[in-house]
């Protein structure tokens, strides 16, 4: 069995699945924010009210933690609302480890996974949003439900699961200089589409891989929901064995390909090959290579999401704005509170400001067009968020082309869509 | 069940258009549905009074896990979706909330139906009838538990 197959495996107690079983499955961690925790209280007041269930204690509140990242700060008295709601929920069924906007660490929910060390190498986790398959990075069985499934999950500990085919993608060596992680994944969406990885696995391994970062990696999970799939999934190594064991996760079960692991497809890439990438309007598909559409005049550049606003996609960001003047509205917004400080502290944030840039709090805010920097009509948008449908960053005639950090950067400066290469 | 038909003759439509990333915050059921398909169709709400039957491409509900998106159908009278395909979380939100049936077709039966034909569904016989043209089509049968969780109405109400 791969190594998605195996996690599921130990976690419904078969000893063998494959493509295609159906099986209930042992959740080992949940998380929910402020839309779907909202969505899992309102759940459970209908089964109440309906009489299906009286809902006393969850589970296991312990496997729980909740964020509010979506509509925070508060926007209006309605996601106020939902924010003292989700405070009230958690206080009622004991949840612990809720992180609130304003009282220390918080942010987005997929980068709060890594960043605190919520879930284990080999652990099944699903979260109340897609992006969840982002911590497969870490070699645990990541997915995106809806909250009934989330509220299923909390109350029950298990939920059903179809054992997904899986998609292997080979990286062979190192990227190139200018090229990041997400020129690397932008490529095999376009190639694929975004159906290519629908309901199946996508797990990436290879040279190339061993030799990324852990937040590199990230960002290849992170945007397999791009492309449909199911979960993105990498087996773990020493490199996320000491991100986590550096964030106090210290017990942890691995778990690895078997030597006979089956993949429906497998698809190779050279890096060397690679070069800096757009997705254009309107699709995370439609992609082109940055010098074949350079000169696309823009309004924003936007640095910000669980996809685009870790440590290091600040870092690629500040070295291209350093000592450089932005020429259009440019938005750094760090996925976490950890992530602000560490960029505080190393002068990230002095050299985003210096060039014009705002800094803003970490929220999910202008990535889903919800708050915090929407685009108007016909504005024209850089950003390395994961997503450019029509009206996903504002109004419906407004268009975003989904980049890297550094291309984000280098257009910040230049006004126009730039390879970093050629600053 | 028993009625109309919207088409959408087009792949991918998206959870941003069928429910707007700024309605995130509603979680009330009728004010979502007043804004189900905004961002895709503004007659939405006109049709939607007189069809209950959804008929589209692939890939239907592509993008985000909210809930919200079958709800807001649902909630604007939508009982049934048939697509070439569908994203799987919305596919499977529809299943476990009980919201509606997500029902794929193949391409002729795709084809075949056009906005306002009257349709038929028989989910225990796994057949669809247009009673506007005197066609019958193939209806995919649901997988095993999927059909259970349909007929328990929905994930809670289903024991295994």
């Amino acid at each position: 069995m791969n190594i998605t197959e195996k996690i599921i495996a130990k976690s419904s107690g078969k000893p063998k699945l494959e493509p295609g079983d159906v099986v209930f499955a042992k959740v080992d961690k949940v998380m929910l924010h402020d839309v779907s925790g909202p969505g899992v209280i309102k759940t459970f007041e209908k089964l109440e009210n309906d009489g299906v269930l009286k809902i006393d204690k969850l589970f296991d509140p312990s496997m729980i933690w909740v964020t509010e990242d979506h509509f925070v700060p508060s926007v209006d008295k309605i996601s106020a609302q939902n924010i003292t709601k989700l405070s009230n929920f958690t206080s009622k069924f004991g949840i612990k480890k809720h992180f609130k906007y304003g009282m220390g660490q918080y942010g987005i929910c997929h980068s709060m996974s890594h960043e605190e060390g919520l879930v284990a190498p080999g652990e099944l986790y699903v979260g109340g949003d897609s992006h969840t398959n982002t911590t497969g990075a870490l070699g645990a069985f990541a997915c995106g439900l809806g909250h009934t499934d989330i509220a299923y999950a909390i109350l029950k500990g298990k939920l059903w699961f179809k054992i997904p085919e899986t998609l292997y993608f080979k990286l062979n060596g190192k990227l190139p200089d200018g090229v990041m992680a997400k020129d690397y994944i932008l490529k095999i969406i376009g190639d694929i589409t975004t159906e290519g990885g629908a309901g199946k696995a996508m797990q990436f391994g290879g040279s190339g891989i061993s030799d990324m970062s852990v937040e590199s990696r990230l960002t290849l999970t992170n945007m397999t929901t791009e492309a449909g799939a199911k979960n993105g999934i990498i087996e773990p190594d020493q490199k996320v064995f000491d991100y986590i064991e550096k964030r106090g996760l210290t017990k942890y079960e691995p778990v690895f390909d078997d030597d006979d692991a089956q993949y429906e497809k497998t698809f190779e890439y050279e890096a060397s090959e690679l070069e800096p990438l757009v997705a254009k309007p309107f699709s995370p598909d439609n992609v082109s290579v940055v010098r074949e559409t350079t000169g696309i005049e823009l309004d924003k550049s936007y640095i910000g999401s669980c996809t685009g606003a870790k440590y290091e996609d600040l870092l690629a960001a500040a070295k291209i704005l350093k000592g450089k003047t932005v020429k259009i509205r440019t938005e750094v917004l760090p996925a976490t509170i950890s992530i602000y400080k560490r960029a505080t502290q190393d002068g990230l944030t002095q050299i985003f400001l210096e060039s014009g840039a705002v800094v803003g709090p970490p929220t999910c805010g202008a990535c889903c067009g919800a708050q915090m920097g929407v685009l108007d009509k016909d504005e024209v948008c850089v950003s390395t968020t994961n997503r450019n449908f029509p009206g996903r960053m504002g109004h419906i005639e407004s268009k975003t082309y989904l980049a890297s950090p550094l291309v984000a950067a280098a257009s910040a400066v230049t006004g126009k869509l730039t390879d970093p290469r050629d600053l | 069940m028993r009625g109309k038909v919207i088409k959408y003759a087009q792949d991918n439509i998206d959870t941003d258009v069928i429910l707007p990333g700024p309605y995130l915050k509603l979680h009330e059921h009728t004010e979502l549905a007043e804004h189900a398909m905004e961002g895709l169709d503004p007659e939405f709400h006109t049709k939607v009074k007189s069809a209950n039957i959804i008929v589209t491409g692939n890939n239907f509900g592509c993008g985000s896990s909210r809930e919200h998106a079958p709800i807001a159908l649902s909630a604007s009278g939508i009982q049934a979706v048939l697509a070439l395909s569908f994203a799987r979380i919305f596919y499977r939100n529809s299943v476990d909330g009980a919201y509606l049936l997500p029902i794929e077709i193949d391409e002729e039966t795709y084809s075949s139906i056009s906005e306002n034909d009257e349709l038929e569904i028989d989910t225990n016989e796994n057949s669809i009838k247009n009673v506007t043209k005197n066609q019958s089509y193939p209806m995919k049968p649901f997988p095993e538990l999927i059909k259970k969780i349909i007929d328990a109405g929905g994930l809670f109400r289903y024991s295994e």
